[in-house]
């Protein structure tokens, strides 16, 4: 069959990034997994494989304490990424003239121009004690001491991983609405929509792919994250990750973070799974 | 009684004139066509009918109301839009009740019954559970209608409506549209560049140039007596020759066609006021014939040679070249029983009417 020597040639073009994806990716994932089912080194005498780091993760309120927390500020991120970047990926797809488009994506991606850890470094100085927004608020004499809510805390690091990520969710909503049909918006407003009925019945559940997209590509990647809770996060801004850290670099402890890895990646999924499930009606449509 | 009127409408871009001062009544219960090349503006006038291009200048009123600062979704019109805009995260029926979200006297078994009757009369009964995307260009079309029409408009507007369909189907469609016109009553305004199917559907076509109205006329008026070169040789196949008004004084318009010689014509073939001077006539190639030996018909015969031959199966279409004339003519004859079909380079003659033909503005 013709479709089978398309499909050969698809897995010769794919072959190299693929050995690479398997090498760097599923072989490491595998060793987690593996290394999650060891004993600890202070317990030697258990047998070689155990449950015993997965009945700690789930008994010692820390470890769910710090995964709730990190799910949480994720979520937090998404939320406010994406409500965020939808106005400003409609402005550029509905408002901005074809001719400037480009130009207005290109500016979007000027932050990546400034490696990640130097920007988490930027928000340190903008919202530090003497920071940028402490100097400004109290030179105009708004406030007479230093704001302190707004560094060491999850307030932080949602401000701060919501800014490395804007960029990450604009470009698939503007992709999602730039492909719907226009003809399709005076078609609402023909059959006696307004405006923001229109955006509620057609535009939103067209666009609601590249929605979703930019919730998956917010928030798989935050929950993870360890870079910024550890500059902005302070003690109550720590998350899942840096609990891991700990566990493999300072407390040589590779079994237990590699449970809480295993852990944190299971959840990530089952979330991910649900908004997809979710959203089925909106992504079955695309032709 | 007129359902639109059109005063004076200019829709301007910039420097470029889309719409220059339209002027237009459209009766109720019209089938009315925007006829004209593309450019013409024939869309921009039905997307200010429509609501969804403001004019620059003039009034557009339908059914007696004024349409200035009313939006399309409060006007009493309905589209069907040349790329059918069936919205692709609903099923059939949900795009045939798009609409009717605002009328809030239906409950859901009523609305079910309108949408039921709406696929049924475009011949899409059973289909309502199905994916918009699993339809097919016609099918998609009938939606579109029964989309349209289900919210019982004053005027349905089509924008070239059946332009993405092949040939057969859209045959099928026009006199399954003329159908539909007729059986609900609804004032149809159908923007098209096909002068046929402007022919064939319509009860008035207005002819558009350049953002203005050239002609407007019925079907067989505007074929027989085209107001212009323009318009004559946009609908259908026009020979236009060169001639000099010899005398105009009253009904008695003398002239000198170039190839076919003197002939007297009739005002009704003229335009109005025509003066002596250099201008053009328009014949249609089926008002003149090839003349075998053995017909009976009457009329002008004239020397000629054929110069090409376009055989059509039903018809044949000569290129024939004529005496004292630059550009060959083209005549159409009907295949018919015992009639043979004349080579390149035969001599022949070509036989002629002058109550066929038009005198055109000089």
């Amino acid at each position: 069959m013709p479709s089978d020597t398309h499909t050969i040639k698809g897995l010769k073009l794919v072959s190299p990034p693929l050995l690479y994806a398997v090498l760097l990716l599923a072989g490491p994932l595998g060793m987690i997994l593996l290394f999650s089912f060891l004993p600890q080194p202070d317990n030697p005498t258990e047998a070689t494989f155990t449950l015993s780091n997965y009945a700690e993760a789930f008994n010692d309120p820390i470890y769910p304490e710090l995964l709730r927390r990190s799910l949480l500020i994720s979520g937090a991120v998404t939320v406010v990424t994406v409500l965020l970047a939808f106005p400003i990926a409609y402005f550029i797809s509905f408002h901005v003239s074809p001719r400037h488009k480009s130009l207005w994506l290109f500016l979007i991606t000027i932050p990546f121009w400034t490696s990640y850890l130097i920007r988490v470094f930027l928000w340190k100085v903008i919202l530090g004690f003497n920071g940028v927004v402490n100097s400004s608020l109290m030179g105009l004499g708004l406030i007479e001491t230093p704001l302190q809510f707004i560094l060491y805390n999850p307030t932080a690091v949602v401000i701060t991983l919501a800014h490395a990520f804007a960029p990450f969710a604009i470009l698939p909503i503007f992709v999602a609405l730039e492909k719907i049909d226009r003809s399709l918006l005076e078609a609402s407003r023909d059959l006696g929509e307004n405006r923001l009925t229109t955006f509620i019945r057609v535009t939103l559940p067209l666009a609601m792919p590249g929605v979703l997209a930019s919730i998956l590509i917010v928030f798989i990647p935050t929950v993870g994250d360890y870079v910024t809770p550890e500059q902005v996060g302070g003690p109550g801004g720590t998350m899942i990750a840096n609990m891991i850290q700990l566990q493999f670099m300072r407390l040589d402890n590779q079994p237990m973070g590699a449970t809480l890895s295993v852990l944190t990646m299971a959840s990530v999924t089952v979330i991910a799974l649900i908004l997809l499930v979710l959203n089925r009606p909106f992504l079955r449509t695309q032709r | 009684m007129t359902m639109i009127t059109l005063q004076g409408v200019e829709k301007h871009y910039g420097d470029y004139h889309a719409l220059r001062g339209i002027n237009l009544d459209i009766q109720a219960g019209e089938f009315f066509s925007l006829l004209g090349p593309s450019g013409c503006g024939k869309t921009t006038l039905l997307r200010t009918i429509a609501g969804f291009e403001d004019v620059t200048d003039g009034t557009v009123t339908i059914d007696g109301q004024p349409m200035a600062n009313v939006p399309a979704n409060r006007r009493p019109t309905n589209m069907v839009f040349q790329s059918y805009a069936i919205f692709p995260h609903l099923n059939v029926a949900q795009n045939v009740a798009f609409g009717l979200r605002r009328r809030k006297d239906l409950n859901a078994a009523a609305r079910n019954t309108l949408v039921e009757d709406a696929l049924d009369m475009v011949g899409l009964d059973g289909y309502g559970k199905r994916a918009a995307h699993a339809l097919s260009g016609g099918q998609r079309q009938r939606v579109a209608l029964a989309r349209a029409l289900i919210l019982k408009p004053k005027v349905l507007l089509l924008d070239e409506p059946l332009s993405a369909l092949d040939k057969k189907l859209r045959e099928q469609m026009q006199s399954e549209l003329r159908r539909l016109q007729r059986q609900v009553g609804i004032t149809f305004i159908l923007v098209t560049h096909d002068q046929e199917e402007a022919l064939i559907m319509s009860d008035r076509i207005a002819v558009m140039f350049e953002g203005q109205i050239a002609q407007l006329a019925d079907p067989q008026t505007l074929y027989r007596r085209p107001i212009s070169r323009q318009v004559g040789e946009f609908i259908g196949v026009m020979n236009i020759l060169p001639a000099e008004v010899k005398i105009a004084v009253g009904a008695r318009i003398a002239v000198d066609v170039a190839g076919l010689g003197p002939v007297m014509l009739t005002p009704d073939q003229c335009p109005a006021g025509a003066k002596t001077g250099q201008t053009h006539v328009g014949i249609r190639p089926e008002t003149m014939a090839i003349a075998f030996e053995n017909d009976t018909d009457t009329g002008n015969l004239i020397d000629g040679q054929v110069e090409e031959v376009a055989y059509y199966g039903d018809m044949t279409y000569y290129d024939v070249r004529l005496q004292n004339i630059e550009r060959p003519v083209t005549i159409s004859m009907k295949n018919l029983v015992g009639r043979h079909v004349l080579q390149r380079g035969e001599k022949t003659k070509v036989r002629w009417d002058e109550r066929s033909l038009v005198l055109f503005k000089q």
